[in-house]
């Protein structure tokens, strides 16, 4: 007879594999040439200084090497990735105008959905572009600014000249010169000193094209004692290449701000996350990241958070769920660069059926930070024998009076624990589940309501496939 | 004559192939109340465990029945949801599961009804609040950072929540001062009616003051060396197992 086994099921992919046809109105040739960047650069009719920007980041990026160290990614060809994809949409604040297959994507999605119930303002960005931008008239009239970047290097291009790619500059590692070469869409948000954002402003980003980089590029300001949570999510279609998401965000959180980040990665398995994110707070600043990796093939995703003045603070909140063929390299980095500053990093990864799953983490004190506090928190839970997990923390404290705490946890589901859950009457699939929701609670809890349903499915448990 | 509950018959049993328990035999009926003594290593908690079905013990003779039903051809959490319960002696701590959601679900999976929350709730509390436990307590994670003490009290929340047939205390009152036997024995007192029964392992027979005690029996090395009534526990409390133990050689 066979013998009935339980697992943990995977993510139910099939609402993201839902590939539109190749609708793109242009595509640039594929690699990254100096031609290649000329044509986006003309193509978005950019002033001169981002043409050289992005030629400068281009000889930056031909003259790095790829890093050392985590997942392999030699089978990553950028010969053949194509750097642009314009869709065949003209940005939109009307979602009626959206054409019907890109729609249907985010419909699907429950983008718009989404926007009516609890959304100050959404941008959808497909492939390359973003085509659709809603932002609430109040928050306009507050000052707040929510755009997709192209619109921001128009209208507001002295903020973005002052500010862009200057927290990651390009010669940071060679996906960031890679990004500085080839970005494009993202977005824009721009808030005045005072003013709290009440509801989420959410990005969503979703890459249709076979075998294409998506390069979006997210820039953040908070003016001193404004507030915003903000939601990002991605998702892709799967294919039989390899496709680049190498985006960047750069958050600026000034004295006294408060920004939530919140973001959950859901690419299909045959794209390369090779992202860059980093905040810069300023005194008395809080940087909130809430992290929820699902997705891509590989993942290379260390949020950086640079304490820069004194009191200012980072938590981190992450969870990462690495399955067959994937291989999620996550983590977080925190610099304390004055007094006083604090840092919690609490994160959650799991592993199974030969999934990979590492954390890494970078806490630095330098010498101008004493009496910094830093604890970090990282557990990994590994469902079966083939899979891997493994905690690679890095601390370097320089700062006088620092106070850094330390726990990693690498385990499995105890047999004790499923004992006794089973011997209150539940069933030993249930029980399992019980203990892996229980084990990112503690996460689940930090995360915007649907997500942490869509986790919890995630999950669920089911009693499925035979053995034998 | 009550109904019996539980019929051991030469149970022999044990763990990673050695055997622990010899041919035991053991009858309980409902309403009940069994006491086991017996030195530490004598089988006490693999007879808990062999019970309640724990994967890691191997039974290699005899049968153990339910209302006449093969018990050991059940799984663990069939035989909760027959009216077993097991308050283990080392509670798990298990976290992110609330103390309040577990036993919610239990409750549904034992009485196979759907759990209305707030009546639930309601219970919860008055239950909590004879066994002295801040409310708080149910929305903790499961044991975690709970005292000795608390997390026996919170076997004795469950075992009154889930109203089993028959409680199997595995050294509930061991580790507690002497408030906490007090209200742990008045929980289990409370817990045991005519139709429920309890089979108790203790070294503390403070925990039984509050009880009638049916039956009481020694086990030595494996085997009820001698079985009688409540009489039994002041001879053990006076002479210890070794006149017991050396009759057995």
């Amino acid at each position: 007879m066979a013998e009935k086994k339980t697992y943990v099921a995977d993510i139910e992919r099939a609402l993201y594999d839902i590939r539109d046809g190749d609708n793109a109105a242009y595509k640039s040739e594929s690699g990254l040439t100096e031609a290649v960047i000329r044509d986006i650069s003309g193509r978005k009719q950019e002033p001169d200084w981002m043409l050289n920007f992005r030629l400068q980041s281009l000889a930056i990026y031909n003259s790095l090497q790829l890093p050392a160290w985590g997942p392999d990614i030699s089978s990553l060809d950028m010969d053949r990735i194509v750097t642009y994809v314009q869709p065949d949409a003209r940005l939109t604040g009307k979602w009626s105008e959206v054409p019907e297959d890109i729609k249907g994507t985010f419909d699907r999605l429950g983008i718009p959905e989404a926007e009516q119930k609890s959304l100050g303002g959404v941008g959808a960005q497909y492939d390359s572009e973003v085509v659709y931008h809603s932002i609430q008239e109040e928050l306009v009239q507050q000052g707040v600014v929510y755009t997709d970047m192209e619109t921001a290097l128009r209208e507001h291009e002295a903020v973005v000249r002052e500010y862009f790619m200057s927290l990651v500059p390009p010669k940071d590692h060679k996906f960031a010169a890679l990004h500085g070469a080839v970005w494009s869409g993202g977005s824009f948000v721009h808030v005045p000193a005072g003013v709290q954002v009440e509801i989420p402003l959410q990005s969503y980003f979703r890459l249709n094209a076979a075998g294409a980089g998506q390069f979006e590029h997210t820039l953040i300001i908070l003016e001193p004692g404004a507030s915003l949570h903000f939601i990002e999510g991605c998702s892709a279609p799967k294919y039989n290449v390899t496709n680049l998401h190498a985006g960047c965000v750069e958050l600026f959180v000034k004295e006294g701000a408060r920004l939530r980040y919140s973001t959950i990665e859901n690419w299909s398995r045959n794209m390369m996350n090779l992202n860059t994110k980093r905040a810069l707070v300023e005194k008395d600043g809080l940087i909130e990241w809430v992290s929820g990796s699902f997705g891509s093939q590989v993942s290379c995703l260390y949020p950086c958070s640079v304490l820069h003045g004194e009191n200012a603070r980072c938590e981190f909140t992450g969870v990462t769920f690495a399955s067959r063929g994937q291989n999620l390299d996550t983590g977080a980095t925190v610099i304390h660069a004055a007094p006083h500053t604090s840092a919690n990093i609490n994160t959650r990864t799991i592993s199974k059926a030969g999934g990979a799953a590492t954390y890494r983490s970078a806490v630095k004190v330098t010498k101008q930070a004493p009496y910094a506090k830093c604890s970090v928190n990282c557990e990994s839970l590994m469902l079966d024998d083939e899979s891997r997990s493994d905690t690679l923390p890095v601390m370097d404290v320089e700062g006088a009076e620092a106070d850094i705490g330390h726990e990693a946890k690498i385990g499995r589901i105890s047999d004790e624990a499923i004992f006794y859950l089973t011997s209150r009457g539940i069933e030993e699939n249930e029980a399992r589940a019980m203990i892996v929701r229980g084990f990112v609670e503690p996460i689940a809890k930090e995360l915007p309501l649907e997500y942490a349903v869509e986790m919890n499915n995630l999950v669920s448990l089911e009693l499925e496939g035979t053995m034998g | 004559m009550a109904e019996e509950l539980l019929q051991i018959e030469g149970l022999c049993a044990g763990v990673e192939g050695r055997e622990i328990l010899h041919s035991l035999s053991l009858d309980v009926r409902r309403g009940e109340v069994h006491v086991i003594l017996g030195p530490n290593g004598s089988g006490k908690s693999t007879l808990m465990n062999v019970l309640m079905g724990h994967p890691k013990y191997q039974v290699s003779g005899g049968s153990i029945r339910w209302q006449g039903e093969d018990l050991l051809a059940l799984p663990t959490y069939e035989r909760a949801r027959r009216g077993l319960f097991l308050s283990f002696q080392t509670p798990e701590e298990i976290p992110g599961i609330r103390l309040e959601d577990l036993i919610r679900t239990a409750r549904q999976a034992v009485t196979g009804e759907k759990v209305k929350i707030l009546p639930f709730r309601k219970e919860l509390e008055a239950v909590m609040e004879g066994l002295a436990m801040a409310p708080e307590y149910a929305q903790r994670y499961l044991n975690v950072g709970f005292s000795g003490g608390e997390k026996k009290r919170a076997e004795i929340l469950q075992l009154l929540m889930l109203r089993p047939r028959l409680a199997l205390l595995d050294e509930t009152d061991s580790g507690l001062d002497v408030d906490a036997v007090q209200i742990v024995s008045e929980g289990v007192a409370k817990f045991h009616t005519a139709e429920d029964a309890c089979l108790i392992i203790t070294h503390n027979t403070r925990i039984l003051e509050k009880l009638r005690v049916d039956r009481v029996h020694v086990l030595l090395e494996g085997r009820i060396a001698e079985t009688g009534g409540a009489e039994l526990i002041e001879k053990i409390n006076a002479q210890g197992f070794a006149p017991l133990l050396a009759a057995g050689e």
